[in-house]
Formats: C-alpha cells, sequence, structure tokens
C-alpha cells in the first residue's frame, strides 16, 4: 500500500528526519490559511497523488502570494493529475501540501528496499539526485552505492558513515546522514515497509541534508499489525473494480482486452491470460477465485468482470484440486441465471469430478460452452469474442 | 528414491487442531503420509484423528521422531511456528500459508539458514513424492509415480504440469512448491540442485513466474550444473507492469522480471521453454524422447 507523501513527511518528523514545515489541506481556504501559518514570502504547494512525476505535470509549484496559492490549490483540488506514471485518466487530487521552500545546492537519492536476491533490507545512495532512479541503475550503475542491512543485528551507525563519505559529503552533513539513515531503517523495520524513497534528499545552501521528496510503501501482509499506517489509506488512488473485487477477496486486475477471465490460482490466471493471448485474443482482466470458488464469489466475480463494457465473452478456467468441479459447475449455473449474463461464456472444468462438472454444464441449456481442454478453451474463447486480431 | 520426502518421513503439523490443519492432515493420512502427530499449544494430551496432539514442537520431536513438519498456522503466528519447528530439531519445514509479512521471512529464512534447516513456502502448495508421502494441500488423486521432478512457484500451475506429466503417463518422482512469496524459503536453485542429484529424477519441469529474478538466477545454474533435460514455463506475458498479479512476488517493478527476459535467460542456458501451459507434457516428450 502506498503513502501519500505528506504522511511519509508526518512519519519522517515522527523520527527526527529534516522535513519542511508544512500542512496538507482539502480546500483552497485552507491552502492560504496554511501559508500564513508557516510563515515567510515563498511557499511550495504540491499536488497530493500516488504517483511520481509530478512536477512535470504542473503538479508541484513554487509560489510567491496567497492569491497564487488559491489558484493553484482552486484548479486541482478535485481534478485528476496525469503524469508519466499514471494512466491516460491521472490520479484524483484531494490534497494538496503546502510547504516552507527550501534553497537547493545540491541533490541526492537515498532509498531502501527490499532485496529480493539477497533477501536483506538494501539501502541505495546515489550523488545523481532528482532524476528517476531506474535510469541511474541502468546508464550508469557505478553511481549507485549500496548497504546491505543484516536482520538480525539491524543498520550500523558505520555503514550509514560509509555512503556519507562516498556520497563524497562533509563535517556535519556525515553526521546528518547517519542520523537519517538510521532513522530510515529503524522506521523501515517498525512500520513493515518495503520501500522508501527520498528523491530528492537535497543539500541546502547553508549546506545541511533535507528530505524534499518522500515516497513509502507498506507491505500489504503486514496491515494487520499496522493500524496507523491502515488508517492512511486513501481509496481514491486506488483502482475502485480492483478495490471491490479486494473485498471479496477476489484478486482483479483490469486490462484493455475483450476476453474476460475467471481462474482458480494467480499462477493459473496469468497462464490462461497468456494462453488467449497466445491464440490470437486480448484478455480483459486478470481474476484469481482463490481456491475456495463458491456460487457467491463466482457471481461477484462475474458481475465485476462485466463491469467493464469492453467484454465480449468469458472464459472460465478451474483446476479442481480439493474442490468438486461439479459444484463449481452448478456455481456458475447459478451466477449465470441471477444475474443473466449475455456474453457467451467459455468453461474448462478440469480435476476432481471434472466430467460430472462438463455434463452439468451441457444439460444446463444456458449458453455455456464447455471446452474439452486448456487449448480448446483459449480458442473458443477468442472465437466468442470474435475471432483472432 | 525421490527429493526431500519418501514413506519413511515422519511428518508432523502445526495448527493440527484447526479447520485447515484437520482436513489436510486428513487428506495426508489417507494418501498414506506418516503422520506422527501434530502441535496446538494448549491442546496437548487430546487426541486429534487418531493421533497425540502436543503443547510444543519439541515434545512433539521428542516423542515421535518428526523430523518434518507442515505448518497451516494463521499469517501472523507463522514466524513464531517456523522457528519453533527450526529450533526444535525439525529438518524440514513446509508453510502453506499465505499472507506472512515480508520482513517476518527475512528474519524466519537467516535462521533456518543459520540451522541448517530447510524452509519450503510459505504461500506454496507443498511437497509430494507420489504414492509415499504428501504434505501440503495438493489434490494427490492427479499424480503418479514416476520419474519427473516438477518445481513451481505456483500452485495451481503446478497441478497442470502434474495432470500433463501423469496423463502422458511419465509420472513424478517429487513436486514441490517453493510458493509466491518475494521471499521464498527455497529457491528454485536448492531444488534443481536436488533434482540433478536425485537417480529417480530423469527430467525436471520449471514452472516460474514474473517478478524478481530467481528464474534467471535458476537458468545460470542449469548452464552450469544441471545434465538432466529441463523444459520450463512462465506465466505473465501478458502482466502488465508495476501491478501485483495475485501472488505477492508477481510484479515487474522498475522493468525488471519480465516472462519475456526470463524465457530467454532459460533458452540460452539450453532450457525446452514452452509458451502455452498447455505444452508442457509434449514439450517434454519431446526433449526426452519418451513416448
Amino acid at each position: 500500500m502506498n503513502l501519500h507523501e505528506y504522511q511519509g513527511k508526518q512519519l519522517f518528523a515522527e523520527y527526527g528526519l529534516p522535513v519542511s514545515k508544512g500542512h496538507a489541506v482539502d480546500t483552497p481556504e485552507a491552502a492560504v490559511k496554511a501559508a500564513e501559518e508557516i510563515g515567510g514570502d515563498m511557499w511550495v504547494v504540491k499536488a497530493q497523488v500516488h504517483a511520481g512525476g509530478r512536477g512535470k505535470a504542473g503538479g508541484v509549484k513554487l509560489v510567491k502570494t496567497t492569491e497564487e496559492i488559491r489558484e493553484f490549490a482552486s484548479h486541482w483540488l478535485g481534478k485528476n493529475l496525469v503524469t508519466y506514471q499514471t494512466d491516460e485518466n491521472g490520479q484524483p487530487v484531494s490534497k494538496i501540501l503546502v510547504e516552507t521552500c527550501t534553497d537547493i545546492a545540491d541533490e541526492l537519492y537515498l532509498g531502501a528496499v527490499i532485496d529480493r536476491g539477497t533477501r536483506r533490507i538494501v539501502f541505495m545512495a546515489s550523488t545523481e539526485g532528482g532524476v528517476e532512479i531506474e535510469k541511474v541503475a541502468e546508464e550508469t550503475p557505478e553511481k549507485i552505492l549500496r548497504a546491505t542491512i543484516d536482520p538480525l543485528v539491524g543498520a550500523q551507525p558505520y555503514q550509514g558513515r560509509e555512503l556519507a563519505f562516498k556520497l563524497g559529503l562533509k563535517g556535519d552533513q556525515i553526521k546528518q546522514f547517519v542520523k537519517i539513515f538510521l532513522g530510515l531503517a529503524q522506521m523501515f523495520k517498525e512500520k513493515d515497509l518495503d520501500l522508501i524513497e527520498i528523491n530528492p534528499l537535497v543539500i541546502t545552501d547553508k549546506g545541511d541534508l533535507h528530505c524534499l521528496d518522500a515516497k513509502l510503501s507498506v507491505d500489504s501482509n503486514a496491515m494487520y499489525r499496522q493500524k496507523e499506517l491502515a488508517a492512511m489509506r486513501d481509496a481514491s488512488q486506488e483502482d475502485a473494480r480492483e478495490a471491490h473485487a479486494a473485498e471479496w477477496e477476489l484478486n482483479y486486475v483490469a486490462l484493455d482486452g475483450s476476453i474476460g477471465c475467471m481462474v482458480n490460482g494467480a499462477g493459473l490466471a496469468m497462464g490462461t491470460m497468456d494462453i488467449v493471448a497466445l491464440h490470437g485474443g486480448f484478455p480483459a482482466n486478470f481474476l484469481d477465485v482463490g481456491g475456495g470458488a463458491t456460487k457467491e464469489r463466482v457471481s461477484e466475480a462475474f458481475k465485476i468482470i462485466l463491469s467493464d463494457d469492453n467484454v465480449k465473452a468469458v472464459l472460465i478456467n478451474i483446476f479442481g484440486g480439493i474442490v468438486r468441479c461439479d459444484l463449481i459447475a452448478e456455481g456458475v449455473i447459478g451466477a449465470v441465471q441471477e444475474i443473466g449474463v449475455e456474453v457467451p461464456v467459455v468453461v474448462r472444468l478440469e480435476g476432481n469430478n471434472a466430467e460430472l462438472g462438463q455434463k452439468v454444464l451441457a444439460d444446463s441449456g444456458l449458453n455455456i460452452i464447455a471446452a474439452t481442454s486448456l487449448t480448446d478453451a483459449a480458442q473458443q474463447a477468442v472465437k466468442a469474442a470474435g475471432g483472432a486480431a | 528414491m525421490s527429493i526431500l520426502i519418501d514413506k519413511n518421513t515422519k511428518v508432523i503439523c502445526q495448527g493440527f487442531t484447526g479447520s485447515q490443519g484437520t482436513f489436510h492432515s486428513e487428506q495426508a493420512i489417507e494418501y498414506g503420509t506418516k503422520m506422527v502427530g501434530g502441535v496446538t499449544p494448549g491442546k496437548g494430551g487430546q487426541e486429534h484423528l487418531g493421533l497425540p496432539v502436543f503443547n510444543t514442537v519439541a515434545e512433539a520431536v521428542e516423542a515421535t521422531g518428526a523430523e518434518a513438519s507442515v505448518i497451516y498456522v494463521p499469517a501472523p503466528f507463522c514466524k513464531d511456528s517456523i522457528l519453533e519447528a527450526a529450533n526444535a530439531g525439525i529438518k524440514l519445514i513446509v508453510c502453506i500459508t499465505e499472507g506472512i509479512p515480508t520482513l517476518d521471512m527475512l528474519d524466519a529464512k537467516v535462521k533456518c539458514d543459520e540451522l541448517g534447516v530447510r524452509l519450503i513456502g510459505p504461500n506454496c502448495p507443498g511437497v509430494i513424492t507420489p504414492g509415499e508421502c504428501k504434505i501440503g494441500i495438493m489434490p494427490g488423486h492427479i499424480h503418479l509415480p514416476g520419474k519427473v521432478g516438477i518445481v513451481s512457484r505456483s500452485g495451481t500451475l503446478t497441478y497442470e504440469a502434474v495432470k500433463q506429466t501423469t496423463d502422458a503417463g511419465f509420472g513424478q518422482s517429487t513436486c514441490v512448491g517453493i510458493g509466491g512469496d518475494p521471499i521464498p524459503g527455497s529457491s528454485f536453485i536448492d531444488i534443481l540442485e536436488m533434482f540433478e542429484k536425485d537417480p529417480a529424477t530423469e527430467a525436471i519441469v520449471m514452472i516460474g513466474e514474473i517478478g524478481g529474478t530467481a528464474e534467471e538466477e535458476a537458468a545460470a545454474y542449469i548452464k552450469a550444473n544441471v545434465t538432466k533435460p529441463v523444459v520450463s514455463y512462465i506465466a505473465g506475458v501478458t502482466a502488465p507492469k508495476g501491478k501485483r498479479m495475485g501472488h505477492a512476488g508477481a510484479i515487474i517493478s522498475g522493468g525488471k522480471g519480465t516472462a519475456d527476459e526470463k524465457f530467454a535467460a532459460l533458452e540460452d542456458a539450453g532450457v525446452k521453454t514452452v509458451r502455452s501451459l498447455a505444452e508442457i507434457g509434449s514439450g517434454l516428450a519431446e526433449v526426452t524422447g519418451w513416448k
């Protein structure tokens, strides 16, 4: 689960890291009030969305009058911000962060992730701040410094010093960097994060380190013990259908094809999309109904799939391991009757009681095509959706 | 022969008296697995499914000589259960549970490595040596004792590969689900190494998916160390970037971890890759000459 910049900075402040004084607001009036309270004669206003590239898209602005602040807030609040990281609709802006202005002498990068290869939390630092780190990693990998954290003893000050010296920091900056490094490492563990990025971590004109941005992501599996972070969830930043599916414990990801897919198991769900594409079709979604494919969940899955107007056919692919295919067949029939599915439905059942399941479908008299194999199912679905591309 | 488990492996279940533990232990006993007991704190001394219940894993190991444990406890308690089993002398831990916090796995994995304990999973179907021992949630009846070793990150894709190798009459030596999490207890390489050494395994099926670089690392390992024929399928060619596809570990991040990269690495290592998951069985027949 991603956090907004202002939420990340609240956490930074809790851990004693240097962040700008600021307020997140949701009306133009509150934005002006926030600036007056912060004081000074120059501010930065930043649209809060779960996506990078906000600056280039006009979602970040340096302002010198409260009138400009009002204008910026009125313009963005309630609108969608489109950046190179969002889809063409963009992400809704419901909060604006008003901050003091920071004079920048230099920009660095500091981040931490869980590295799957080494199975450790790994910090990455670079003198190339303010640009996409993926680009730096690809073009000039030698400019990315790393520190690997031992899970049993945690981050150590010497690791922070090593990074700081290699970054070319001097004097007080070394101490400041070590404090930021240790604070982030502690936060990473205590808050169950899976990503932290400060891009840029700036050196101010006075020579001090300062966290100018904050991108944080929390491990979704750990939300049960991170109540404070769970309360920070902003559902407006998520795909509405995906969020609805999650409430039914269905894993759904929207794609832009015409063949709706309903499958048990995440791997098989991906494999089903791939085989549809291999036979010239376009999958409309990823959907894993999970192990217990009951009638209620199949019904709900149908509703979610059919809420996408592009869907011209539905392919159901179930490998009944423990569950019986005849029960799933009855669930499918019940759901088709209940919600009046009008597009053709192709069903492939395999495993436990598969033949009985096929028979139940064939006897139902509904517009359900029983496929004889996985390949047959993909071909039938492509044909039902109007043929191969 | 087989890898990891056989008909003599003594197995206990952690979370034995819960609904999942009960259902799958019943199935395992029916399959012929040598279940010797279970652990549910506070229920020690009782009997469940005709087997003794213990309060702690240490007691269970002492009383039964158990070597393997299967874990069905809820995700928040899995780290504790894994560490308890590892410290009690269990040598093979199979963790089925999905949804364990990643940082819990970092700690558990370090301790298991230190103690020389083999951890399979989490978020996996388990391990089966057909006709001998079933530890996990896979349907026993689709398996056939035989000569193909199967290793996979996905449960239902494993079942597809099992069914195809059963239908073709090849059968399986052992099937291992390493799980769909970003930090698995065992990697493809760990299992490939065992299959290469196992005389009963004549060919290997490796099923991967998008996310991470485990398949690329396995490809390099195969190129240097594996002499047996390997057939591989990677799920997620059509998966969009930056979206988690059901499994916690199945995500293309920063443009890395795509199916195409993995296919390319495996092909470079001399692995027979199939683009359709329906062709795993026929791919095996092609590389082995089996009929």
